[in-house]
């Protein structure tokens, strides 16, 4: 059972003006895709054909062509659906509390973000996660996430 | 055109035209300290300068031609943005970097020195890379005369086929190699000094060759979206094979023959 590309839960352009039309046309139907593609590939014939794309992510070695386009895959599956049209303000209830509780206040939250954003040299992605029943900053090299282990990064990331 | 058209370009560092102007035999006396420059010169250029050991400011180099000389293989555009920002930033950075080096080594704390070394490590790649990347690209218009042929006996030549057969088995290997390349970084051509060969290697994102590798620099591509994607967008592939056409073989053949030396 091959990975299928999902499709975007809006419109291209749904998320203009911070990100155009244009873009999420080639950064899901060319990037995306081709993570989706050499996937499939890469595990073809193999014991992860049929996993989960997360059992994939934990249990990843160093085969570069399944770390790479699996978690290449994984990553933007989540990315896509951590944004929205309709997205925005912040985030109250238990979301909400734990940042609070972790950062002190969203503001803090978003400097931490932004510092683990811009210090990634490189190729990488910033996440958010949940960790130890808490929350935590970090980011990753390329298309590591913080499901495989040894990236410096660990945890569920919900960002 | 004038082959040695040079492009200008602003400077986001306050001192760095000054600096520019100083010259090189300056800011090695800045290093010098000694009685035999006037008091108010040494105060003046170490000013500017910093003055610890790990070099004065460093400053962008002007383009060896003009940003629309590489079309249609590099666009104005591109090269635009990634001389006058990507480069320029990466010597503010690098800059900000030894200032910092320069207060840890005076302070005397190691784990300071120690911390900068990814910030050293990437600016200061960012800043060799591309001042090698610059060189080793030519217009197509005067491309033919950067040519080099392996039957024409010259340095580079004879290396090629010792080395790997053919120009065609050196293309063969490095392109998809540095197209292969995931993430950020950078396919090269290297002088081993200690075969004597010529050898083709990648490096992730500003990792510097020699200080990476042991090879000596030869010829760089640079694989960061950032130098392709106004052109090429995801399509990396037709950009490696595309700059192929405009690689300086006269430069990377005076590089070699230095490294031989």
């Amino acid at each position: 059972m091959a990975f299928e590309l999902p499709n975007l839960p809006y419109a291209h352009d749904a998320l203009e003006p911070h990100i155009d039309a244009r873009t999420m046309e080639i950064h899901h139907g060319k990037h995306h895709a081709g993570y989706t593609s050499k996937l499939n590939a890469a595990i073809e014939g193999t014991s992860m054909e049929g996993q989960s794309i997360e059992d994939i992510c934990k249990n990843v070695g160093d085969n570069a062509a399944v770390r790479n386009n699996g978690g290449g895959y994984y990553n933007h599956c989540l990315f896509w659906e951590v944004m929205s049209p309709n997205g925005g303000g912040t985030p109250s209830g238990d979301l909400g509390d734990a940042i609070n509780a972790t950062f002190g206040s969203f503001d803090g939250f978003k400097d931490a973000f932004a510092k683990a954003a811009a210090t990634r040299f490189g190729s990488g992605w910033a996440w958010l996660c949940v960790k130890d029943g808490g929350l935590e900053v970090c980011s990753t090299a390329n298309q590591d996430n913080p499901l495989m282990s040894g990236v410096g990064c660990e945890g569920h990331p919900i960002l | 055109r004038s082959l040695f058209c040079k492009h200008t370009h602003t400077h986001t560092q306050k001192h760095t035209l000054m600096s520019q102007s100083i010259g090189k035999a300056l800011r090695a006396a800045a290093h010098v300290r000694s009685s035999k420059l006037p008091e108010e010169l040494i105060k003046f250029s170490t000013a500017h300068l910093s003055s610890a050991p790990s070099g004065g400011m460093h400053s962008l180099p002007d383009l060896p031609y003009d940003y629309d000389a590489l079309e249609p293989v590099i666009s104005a555009e591109t090269m635009t943005l990634h001389h006058s920002k990507h480069h320029n930033t990466y010597v503010v950075n690098l800059n900000a970097a030894l200032e910092k080096l320069d207060a840890a080594v005076s302070a005397g704390d190691i784990s300071g020195i120690i911390a900068l070394k990814g910030a050293l490590n990437f600016n200061g790649g960012g800043h060799v890379n591309h001042t090698l990347f610059w060189e080793n690209l030519v217009s197509k218009d005067n491309a033919a005369d950067a040519a080099i042929n392996e039957k024409d006996g010259g340095a580079l030549g004879v290396a090629i086929v010792d080395s790997f057969g053919s120009i065609d088995n050196m293309k063969a290997e490095l392109l998809p190699a540095t197209i292969a390349v995931q993430g950020s970084g950078w396919g090269w051509l290297g002088y081993n000094p200690k075969t004597g060969k010529i050898e083709t290697k990648t490096c992730p994102n500003q990792d510097p060759l020699a200080a990476t590798t042991g090879l000596v620099p030869l010829m760089g591509i640079d694989v960061w979206e950032h130098a392709y994607y106004v052109d090429y967008r995801n399509v990396r592939p037709n950009y490696v094979n595309a700059i192929w056409d405009i690689i300086n073989w006269k430069v990377v053949e005076e590089r070699l023959v230095q490294a031989q030396k």
